[in-house]
């Protein structure tokens, strides 16, 4: 106990970050899944078709395998392709570095995959808004993207709430993997607390408590957003 | 106003209207009648593109519908629309769902469309539910505010894709007054329905629409007591 009690603050300054990637990789996903989640709607075959792979290759895809393949591959690939071009178009040396930092690895590997997931949630609400909407927009002279941006969109967001919070909390147990490539959230931490204390039991357990904490507060604040929309509009 | 020529829709190997050819004039209120699956929805949807005709052409207001150059949406905004099931915006209150029209697609100031947005919603007989989001009205009243809103376009045509149908008996008549309000300032009109009274009363004409062709049309007193056709004598007889 009085371990606990001793590493505690550090412990809490990795429940920081780990909700800190969290809210950087949703907020990212957010953005990745609205345009891949409108592409994959798109009437442009090729566009549609890009969007696809990317949502495919994500979320069939163990997101421990995307943050290998990101922190280790990525520098790996950069690497050849600097010395190709050296070696044969006689480039200056850009960086000199095969590594890069763990805090970019893992917001890019943790929005790639949060934007895969997310587009599906982007697609599912457009597509649940009933296709009147959509013609009596349009039937008023809007363009499609007017009709996307003033009546459908608005609609959909209300909708896409709850499986957005999901998604929030997934990710925020998710970020957990990140202690593979040593980048310093809440497991990592605990991690590095044990091999120096030995206090398993307690430490895990308690990593296991400020998870708890964070993902029962994020869902009830969803509960609560979910059920203020219901009374709201009950239309929906 | 409104020219069809020689119109021919398919989904599929499903042919759904078959050389349709029609006109209507300014100021003219036409009724579409006929047995469900007839394609009356469809050919009234293709007047403003909501379908894309398999071949022919329709013209409205001296612009070719099927012209690459013509540019559908401001088509549009001459040729207002209602439908069966309303389809009012349920996140805009029922002025807001009137001015954004106005708003986005003209670009008329907010004060000059909330303004424009009042006087039709006085027009409809609902001053008082400016504010009242769409859940909160009856479908009588949903309606209403749907007729409104097109008209803030401020059409040259009227299209109503069987206005009435979805509404409980009691709120019927209320829509239709509205209408034929609209149709006794001139609006050019043409009207899905399966309302026989209105019809007869507010038409100019009656087009009675059977298996994706014009079968019969004619003023509507004529088409009500004597019809040529055998399959609008039968079509009348279950409905009327």
């Amino acid at each position: 106990m009085e371990v606990v009690i001793r590493t505690f603050p550090v412990l809490l300054i990795g429940a920081g970050i780990t909700l800190g990637i969290t809210v950087i990789s949703v907020t990212n996903g957010c953005i990745l899944g609205l345009i891949a989640g409108l592409a994959r709607l798109s009437k442009r075959r090729f566009l549609s078709f890009l969007a696809t792979c990317y949502v495919d290759f994500f979320r069939g895809t163990p997101l421990l395998v995307q943050i290998l393949i990101v922190y280790f591959g990525i520098p790996y690939l950069l690497d050849g392709l600097q010395k190709y071009l050296m070696a044969n178009y006689g480039t200056p040396q850009l960086f000199d570095s095969t590594e890069i930092p763990r805090f970019w690895a893992a917001v890019i590997a943790c929005s790639l995959n949060s934007g895969a997931y997310i587009a599906e949630i982007f697609r599912a609400g457009v597509q649940s808004i009933e296709r009147g909407q959509m013609e009596a927009a349009r039937s008023l002279g809007m363009t499609h993207g007017q009709a996307m941006r003033y009546v459908i969109l608005p609609q959909a967001f209300r909708r896409i709430i709850p499986p957005l919070g999901n998604e929030f909390i997934a990710m925020l147990k998710d970020t957990s993997l990140l202690s593979v490539i040593g980048f310093e959230e809440l497991l990592r931490r605990g991690q590095l607390i044990v091999g120096e204390t030995g206090a398993v039991f307690e430490i895990y357990l308690t990593c296991a408590f400020l998870y708890l904490i964070m993902t029962l507060s994020f869902s009830r604040l969803v509960d609560y957003t979910e059920r203020r929309l219901k009374t709201r509009d009950r239309s929906y | 106003m409104i020219e069809v020529i020689d119109l021919c829709k398919s989904f599929g190997h499903l042919e759904v209207l078959r050389h349709i050819n029609m006109r209507v004039a300014e100021g003219e209120v036409v009724c579409i009648i006929g047995p469900s699956g007839s394609g009356k929805s469809t050919l009234l949807r293709c007047l403003n593109l909501l379908e894309q005709p398999t071949s022919g052409n329709v013209i409205i207001d001296g612009v070719s519908l099927m012209d690459k150059k013509t540019n559908i949406n401001e088509v549009r905004q001459k040729v207002g629309m209602v439908f069966q099931l309303f389809n009012l915006f349920p996140h805009k209150t029922a002025l807001e769902n009137i001015t954004m029209g106005p708003i986005k697609v003209k670009r008329m100031s907010k004060q000059a469309a909330e303004e424009l947005g009042r006087t039709l919603l006085a027009k409809v007989g609902l001053s008082d539910k400016a504010d009242v989001y769409p859940h909160q009205l009856s479908g009588g009243q949903q309606q209403r505010v749907a007729i409104a809103r097109a008209l803030a376009m401020q059409p040259k045509v009227m299209l109503f894709d069987e206005p009435t149908s979805a509404l409980d008996p009691e709120m019927v008549g209320e829509v239709l007054a509205v209408m034929k309000d609209l149709a006794r300032e001139g609006m050019t009109m043409v009207v899905v329905t399966h309302e026989m009274g209105f019809a007869r009363e507010v038409g100019d004409r009656v087009i009675f629409l059977d298996e994706g062709r014009i079968v019969e049309e004619g003023k509507p007193q004529e088409i009500f007591t004597q019809p040529r056709e055998e399959r609008t004598r039968v079509f009348l007889s279950k409905i009327l």
